[in-house]
């Protein structure tokens, strides 16, 4: 996550240009765009509705819909932790908790440095290994809350 | 001449330290100045032995595992190329009874070839299939798949030779195949390993399809949530066009299939196949009413299959060994074999494909060692979040469709997550009702309204806030969810929920028997003409 760029409008229409021929661009284009920037700008809309032929109140209700795509740009680092019933039955509530209280925020919060986003997750796949989370899209299992701390301190060294 | 030694590139042993392991192993190897060549194979569904690294030795793979990265030195001085004895050492992998009691069908290469070695995969068997398709009558692919007793493996079990003949009998300019790979369901990873793993298997199970339904763009949804697996698909798709394994002259037979895979974005629904369309068509993933059927009408209103991708990578197989090899796996009306995930609270966690009929005792104690904590098993999901909880006194339940069917429950995709003694499952039932809020597509009343409601009324019986009235609240909600949702999501929620007040009643602060209501046979019943994921 750390590659993200900031928010360029002619970055995001070259993106869009790559992609919109295919059929049923929509998801395609979101991806590439949060990909780039981590998150879907507001001013993205417009320049997605009008390459694809759609209305803004269209492309808005896509991006709404989808639990991955952000309305605002997440933290340097983006930690997913699953919450899903394999992680359940195996204390992944106690970590959750474990994390909120070490970082100071909840699910779907950033750290003031805005170093570290969490976020909550419904299965990883990593089930046999649970708990699971996902630190800048690296799996991680059987995570304790000793091994959170150690990823989350990995994350926010400076480099 | 140098020595092979797989370490899996998989996720999950990814997640426990196999690319530090790989990297030790390859500098380890460099520094004594030995000769190996390493290769990343995807898991061989062992979890709990990752990451597993194997070595091939005149006496066939031997196994080492689970290895850290600070044991990687120890295993060279102890000469593991040699497959020398090590603390570590399993054995002829081959020989571990948990493989060596399996009857690997759809996973035959998994874990055991370089996933995006195209050599390696024929060599292996691979593109057998489609060497006897391309020879047969799109009829006969279609009559083949039904003769097999294939039934859909994400959870409905449609019989798939039966879809495919209706797309294959629907006229039209432009047909599509599109593999649901939204495996959303907690519990399963069987389609993400194979993603890893093997996925030229799915690439021919879609091309064989394809050629079966006179189809010539396919499709897979794959999940967001597998950034690993959209990885190696994508690459293993270049490379099967690259060999003219797909393209305008699918292996010189002059008939064109086009692949792309593609990602969802964290919606679960879209493992709802009409919702999964309407995602794959750029909308958002809303549940489409049927009447009519994707196979009639699908992707951009055109005949289309619509398969779990554990089916189409089980295609191969069917038309390379033919249907009776299949069908003569199984038990009932349950054919062939079974994908189990063993996941949650369990010692040995991991796949187990065997022919349907075990019972869950013996996928969850032979296989997987009862639970990782040590502690008495308490409660048992089958089948995802949509799937009933079972008391231990269930175990002896066969999987089968039917038989889960007849107690009430599902058997989905294969996922079964245990619990032991801690679970609280009043909060389980809570939580069904809070992911189907969060999850729900928004599309039906039922669903969207209902269950909102249901975490509220849920909140209230655990509050001791007139419980009696609340708990028939809530059976009638759930009855109305079952009757009034237009997909399985909604339909099938109140599974989840009704079996923790039923088996578990003291966790709703109820001696039991519950009232007849709650008792009443008629009031669940996942066997009925719900539409489930398909």
């Amino acid at each position: 996550m750390s590659n993200m760029q900031a928010w360029d409008a002619d970055r995001a229409q070259a993106r869009i240009r790559e992609l919109e021929r295919l059929p049923g661009a929509l998801l395609p284009i979101l991806h590439a765009l949060q990909e780039e920037f981590g998150y879907i700008d507001p001013a993205a809309t417009p320049l997605i509705a009008s390459a694809l032929n759609l209305s803004h109140a269209e492309v808005h209700g896509v991006i709404s819909f989808y639990h991955d795509f952000r309305h605002s740009a997440p933290g340097k680092h983006v930690l997913r932790i699953c919450r899903a019933e394999s992680c359940q039955s195996m204390g992944c509530d106690a970590l959750i908790q474990h994390v909120e209280k070490r970082l100071g925020v909840k699910l779907g919060e950033t750290t003031p440095d805005q170093s570290l986003t969490v976020e909550q997750v419904f299965c990883l796949g990593n089930c046999a290994l649970s708990p699971a989370v996902m630190m800048d899209g690296e799996p991680y299992g059987r995570v304790s809350p000793n091994v959170a701390d150690f990823l989350i301190d990995s994350a926010r060294r400076p480099q | 001449m140098s020595v092979r030694v797989y370490v899996p590139r998989d996720s999950a042993a990814l997640s426990v330290g196999a690319e530090g392991v790989a990297r030790a192993i390859a500098s380890e190897a460099s520094s004594r100045g030995l000769d190996i060549s390493l290769v990343r194979n995807g898991s061989r569904g062992m979890f709990w032995l990752e990451p597993l690294v194997e070595v091939e030795t005149a006496q066939g793979r031997i196994a080492y595992g689970p290895v850290s990265r600070e044991a990687v030195a120890s295993l060279f001085d102890a000469g593991f190329l040699e497959g020398k004895a090590h603390a570590l050492c399993l054995g002829p992998t081959e020989e571990i009874p948990y493989l060596k009691q399996q009857d690997r069908l759809t996973f035959a290469r998994c874990g055991i070839v370089d996933p995006l070695s195209l050599p390696d995969y024929i060599a292996h068997g691979g593109y057998r299939g489609l060497t006897q398709a391309l020879a047969m009558e799109p009829l006969a692919i279609v009559e083949a798949v039904k003769n097999s007793g294939l039934r859909g493996r994400g959870g409905a079990g449609f019989p798939t030779g039966i879809k495919w003949n209706t797309v294959l009998q629907a006229e039209a300019d432009q047909k599509y195949i599109c593999c649901n790979g939204d495996e959303g369901d907690s519990g399963t990873y069987a389609d993400r390993m194979i993603m890893e793993g093997d996925p030229f298997v799915l690439i021919e199970g879609m091309t064989i399809a394809a050629i079966a339904v006179k189809a010539t763009q396919g499709y897979i949804y794959s999940r967001s949530e597998y950034p690993h697996a959209f990885r190696t698909m994508q690459r293993a798709i270049a490379i099967a066009y690259e060999n003219g394994y797909l393209g305008a002259n699918v292996a010189g037979s002059g008939k064109r299939f086009d692949l792309e895979v593609r990602l969802g974005a964290g919606a679960y629904i879209c493992g709802e196949e009409t919702s999964m369309l309407d995602s794959l068509e750029g909308r958002r993933g809303q549940i489409r009413p049927k009447p009519p059927l994707p196979a009639l009408e699908g992707l951009f209103g055109k005949p289309t299959v619509v398969n779990n991708l554990i089916t189409l990578a089980t295609v191969p197989i069917i038309l390379d060994k033919g249907a009776d090899y299949y069908r003569d796996f199984g038990m009932g009306r349950s054919r062939g074999t079974l994908t189990i995930q063993l996941a949650g609270n369990i010692k040995h966690g991991g796949l187990v494909e065997t022919a349907f009929g075990m019972t869950l005792q013996d996928a969850i104690y032979t296989f997987g060692g009862g639970t990782a904590t040590g502690r008495p098993l308490r409660a048992v999901q089958v089948g995802g979040p949509l799937g009933a909880y079972f008391p231990a006194s269930f175990l002896d339940t066969q999987l089968d469709y039917e038989a889960f069917a007849a107690r009430k429950g599902m058997l989905g995709h294969g996922g079964i997550v245990v619990f032991d003694d801690t679970v609280d499952l009043a909060k389980q039932a809570r939580f069904a009702m809070e992911f189907c809020a969060i999850e729900s597509c928004g599309k039906c009343t039922p669903c969207r309204v209902g269950s909102t409601r249901g975490v509220e009324v849920i909140d209230r019986i655990i509050a001791n806030q007139n419980r009696t009235q609340n708990l028939r609240l809530l059976d009638d909600l759930c009855e109305l969810m079952l009757d009034g949702s237009l997909c399985a999501l909604g339909g099938l929620i109140p599974l989840p929920v009704m079996s923790a007040i039923r088996h578990f009643p003291e966790d709703f602060d109820r001696p039991a028997p519950t009232s007849p209501a709650l008792l009443n046979p008629d009031v669940l019943t996942a066997d009925r003409e719900k539409n489930p994921w398909r």
